[in-house]
């Protein structure tokens, strides 16, 4: 390696002070930098800083955009998700690839466009959607698509190939995306009217557990998805015994489907970022931590910025809120593209600068988290609606919604609906009342929840959005009368197979096992015992596995098998109780190709 | 040190504060199967193998501390059959052939078939693409026995406590990666070592093979978890 990339790398290493907790920082500025981590660099990297080799390659290796091979000077990422496949993703993935005369996962030959596939980046109101240099192309056509290699062919920047911006904040200096927010309907948690400084100037008059104890009186549970109750996690934090405590806002909002946390931190910064110093005030930190996802990358600047606003109001930064002796302020770290990073343990980990796998609990992050500190991980909304409650009060929060699931939820939707975007609504709309507002009435089925929530079906349209009834972290996909169904089932495995992180066995291999069998019922070679099969290996794989990915990731079989088993009875033979899966036409097909003939096979059906 | 009591399938035990149910049941004379979990190192919980019911929830008795009062259920046929199917996973995941491997009588994979009567595994072979890797002075790597188990990972490391092996890549694509330099420098008592941590026949020692006869190995007499159980 030339003396001229290693002196590179030192001076991106010696930016972050070669701190090990700063590791993703490093790697992304030498892949930003290189186009690509390769083995010489990681040995680089891991040389200048004491570390052994493979512990740099294990974290380069883990998130999906750091790559060991060049991805070109422009590298294009489409999202693969369920929506842009719905929306033509297809022809616009073929569109690219025709015009930059490279296959999906590969770079042209002059190292100039590399294209690849990629989990949900967050737009799925607006799909087909596509990362470039880390900025968003929404809506794009096959048309779109070929201007765009045009431009990157031109040697333009990649700023000036976005045409128009979208709507809000989006505009902006510090974003000029051509995102659009799509919020169709406001609610009075996260929409109502907000003063900046109002919340925390209410909280730090209050003692911490005062703060505590409003947040129990509202009920609220975590919008994050689990749902565990917010008043609690933070007395556990509080109470826990520590050098520090922190304050971790989840960004990382990977579930297919969801997007409402990007509007969030797009319109509500300030809301976010005070909610999360009420959070710090109530158990005792002085430090936040906001990790945003790396496709959320575009918001870094303008989000940077706000903070710097929020310091000089005071809602931030020493003696914060006017709280003589509450220092509090807020640190942004970015992730590289991992979907369990959004699980909180995985978070903290990925923080720390590490390959982004769950940790084993006991203990649990109140007790042991950031820094084995006693930290709070909390979704955007839920740090939002606590500024909130502060403000109201927790009587008046639990008010909104039902018993068990108190106040409102940012739904995020998509799919085969007319207004596709984000609402909030109150918790126990049902999802019938849902599909009126949203016009998607003809659907057949709706995905609550994403990928790791569930089917439901007409039947059960009358079911309530909620905790004790269909939990969501706010992902709603409409499913239309024409889609195939064991599809998008498919589409949903292959992301969970993707997106495992590997550590055990159950997630690791199950999921692919779980894929295969459906493949095989999909390509019609199932029996009545294959889906017996399919049934009882998502049970083993849900309470085998460690963390909430492998728990969580049977559902869109499981749940399709419970609310839609016709569509999988009409997939597979009822005359006989065994077909193997072993097809010799397509074993021989590529070697029939290639040497013209025509194969000779007997076929039994 | 506090005694606490609790009960595996109705087994009234006793435990030290602090410890996992895998070690409590084991001073018990109760056997939980593992295969990540190793003596003296950090849990990983990672081979799932040791899972447990507690109060209707599944939880790895490798890294779950006992609590007072706790009713554990350990041998039940569910749980057993969801055992028995991580054993066969681990079977079809990578590619072993059992007749050849030098570790075969010692190794634990294939001792628990035996223990879980597997006859041929119930999911189809997935026959991955995984090397064999000859570059380490004292080792053997063969990635198609390895079962990331991590025991290696978190058992091995040079002088100053920088890790030899690790995990590369995520999902069904992880593997054992090393770092050549500190490979390389591993003494004949570490690779021995490594070669024991490894349950396995993904480790092997490079010079020496085939020392104890088959008939004469480690579980070709007494089955796995066998010792605990007639104690
Ligand atoms: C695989 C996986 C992905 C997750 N992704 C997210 C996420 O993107 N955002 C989020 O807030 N919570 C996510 N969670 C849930 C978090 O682990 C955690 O429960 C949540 O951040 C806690 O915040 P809350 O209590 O405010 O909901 C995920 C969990 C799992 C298992
Ligand atoms: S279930 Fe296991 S393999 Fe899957 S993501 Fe969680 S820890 Fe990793
Ligand atoms: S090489 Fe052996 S010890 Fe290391 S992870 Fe693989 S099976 Fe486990
Ligand atoms: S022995 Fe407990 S998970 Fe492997």
């Amino acid at each position: 390696m030339g003396n001229n990339v290693s002196s590179k790398i030192k001076s991106i290493v010696d930016k972050y002070g070669g701190d090990r907790g700063r590791m993703l920082d490093i790697i992304r500025d030498v892949q930003e930098e290189l186009r690509c981590v390769s083995d010489e660099s990681v040995s680089e990297i891991a040389g200048m800083m004491n570390l052994s080799r493979v512990d740099v390659d294990g974290v380069v290796t883990f998130y999906h955009f750091f790559s060991k091979t060049p991805v070109g000077k422009y590298s294009v990422y489409l999202n693969n998700g369920v929506t842009a496949v719905m929306n033509g993703r297809a022809a616009v993935a073929k569109a690219f690839a025709e015009a930059a005369g490279t296959a999906f996962g590969g770079t042209t030959a002059d190292g100039s466009i590399g294209l690849f596939d990629t989990s949900c980046i967050g737009m799925n109101d607006q799909e087909p959607a596509a990362l470039i240099n880390g900025i968003v192309f929404t809506r794009l056509t096959p048309d779109r698509a070929k201007s765009l290699v045009a431009g990157m062919k031109a040697g333009k920047k990649v700023a000036e190939l976005v045409e128009e911006f979208g709507d809000g904040a989006n505009q902006s200096d510090l974003i000029r995306s051509m995102v659009r927010n799509n919020i169709r309907r406001k609610g009075p948690v996260l929409f109502g009217d907000f003063t900046s400084g109002d919340s925390i100037k209410k909280a730090v008059a209050m003692k911490p557990v005062d703060v505590i104890e409003q947040m129990k009186i509202s009920n609220i549970r975590g919008r994050g998805g689990a749902g565990f109750p917010t008043g609690m996690k933070w007395e556990f934090c509080g109470k826990a015994k520590a050098g520090k405590r922190y304050v971790v806002c989840n960004a990382d909002e990977g579930e297919p489907g969801t997007f409402k946390d990007r509007v969030i931190l797009t319109e509500l910064p300030h809301l976010l970022f005070e909610g999360m110093a009420v959070g710090g005030y109530a158990v005792g930190a002085e430090e936040g931590i906001l990790y945003l996802r790396a496709e959320y990358l575009y918001l870094r600047e303008y989000l940077q910025d706000v903070l710097g606003k929020l310091r000089e109001k005071n809602v931030l930064g020493k003696n914060a809120g006017g709280k003589s002796g509450f220092n509090f302020d807020i640190t942004i770290k970015i992730g590289a593209g991992a979907y369990i990073c959004g699980e909180e343990s995985a978070l903290i980990e990925s923080a720390e600068g590490r390959r982004g796998e769950p940790r084993n609990r006991p203990p649990f992050p109140v007790e042991a988290g950031y820094l084995n500190q006693p930290t709070t991980v909390n979704n955007v909304e839920t740090y939002c609606a606590a500024a909130r409650i502060i403000i109201e009060g927790g009587e008046w929060f639990r008010k909104f919604g039902t018993n068990q699931s108190a106040g409102t939820k940012l739904l995020s939707v998509s799919g085969d609906c007319k207004k596709p975007g984000i609402y909030e609504i109150e918790f126990g709309t049902t999802v019938q009342t849902l599909l009126e507002m949203v016009e998607g009435r003809t659907a057949k089925a709706v995905q609550i929840g994403g990928p790791s929530g569930a089917c439901v079906g007409k039947k059960d349209f009358g079911h309530r959005i909620g905790y004790e009834d269909l939990s969501t972290g706010g992902s709603v996909i409409v499913i239309g009368p024409d889609r195939d169904l064991l599809q998008i089932v498919k589409n949903f495995m292959e992301f969970f197979v993707e997106e495992s992180c590997g550590w055990c066995v159950p997630c690791r291999a199950g999921n692919v096992l779980l894929l295969n069998k459906l493949e095989k019922v999909m390509d019609g070679h199932g029996t009545m015992a294959d889906i017996k099969e399919l049934e009882s290996w998502c049970l083993t794989v849900k309470s085998m596995s460690r963390c909430g990915l492998g728990q969580t990731s049977p559902n869109p079989i499981q749940t399709t098998l419970k609310n839609f088993r016709e569509i999988y009875e009409a997939k597979v033979r009822k005359d006989v109780d065994y077909a193997t899966e072993f097809d010799l036409s397509r074993a021989v097909k590529a070697s029939c190709e290639a040497a013209g003939r025509i194969p000779n096979v007997h076929e039994e059906h | 040190m506090s005694e606490i009591k609790f009960t595996i399938d109705g087994k009234e035990c006793t435990a030290r504060a602090g410890q996992t149910i895998v070690e409590a049941a084991s001073s018990s004379g109760v056997y939980i199967p593992t295969l990540c979990n190793y003596d003296g190192l950090k849990p990983a919980g990672a081979c799932r193998i040791c899972t447990v019911s507690v109060a209707g929830r599944n939880m790895a008795a490798c890294t779950t501390p006992v609590a007072s009062g706790m009713m554990v259920e350990n041998n039940t046929p569910e749980i057993n059959d969801m055992r028995k199917s991580i054993i066969e996973m681990l079977f079809v995941e990578g590619n072993h052939m059992c007749p050849v491997c030098e570790k075969s009588g010692n190794c634990e994979l294939q001792a628990l078939a035996y223990r879980y009567l597997m006859l041929a595994p119930r999911f189809p072979y997935l026959w991955p693409r995984r090397s064999v890797d000859a570059s380490i002075p004292k080792l053997y790597k063969d990635g198609n026995r390895c079962i990331q188990c991590l025991r290696c990972v978190r058992g091995i490391t040079a002088a100053d406590g920088r890790k030899v092996f690790g995990l590369v890549d995520r999902g069904g694509r992880v593997r054992i990666g090393h770092d050549p330099e500190l490979a390389a420098s591993l003494g004949e008592e570490q690779a021995k070592r490594a070669m024991e941590l490894c349950p396995v026949g993904s480790l092997i020692r490079k010079g020496v093979g085939y020392a104890v006869p088959i008939g004469k190995r480690k579980y070709d007499g007494t089955p796995i978890g066998g010792e605990l159980e007639r104690a």
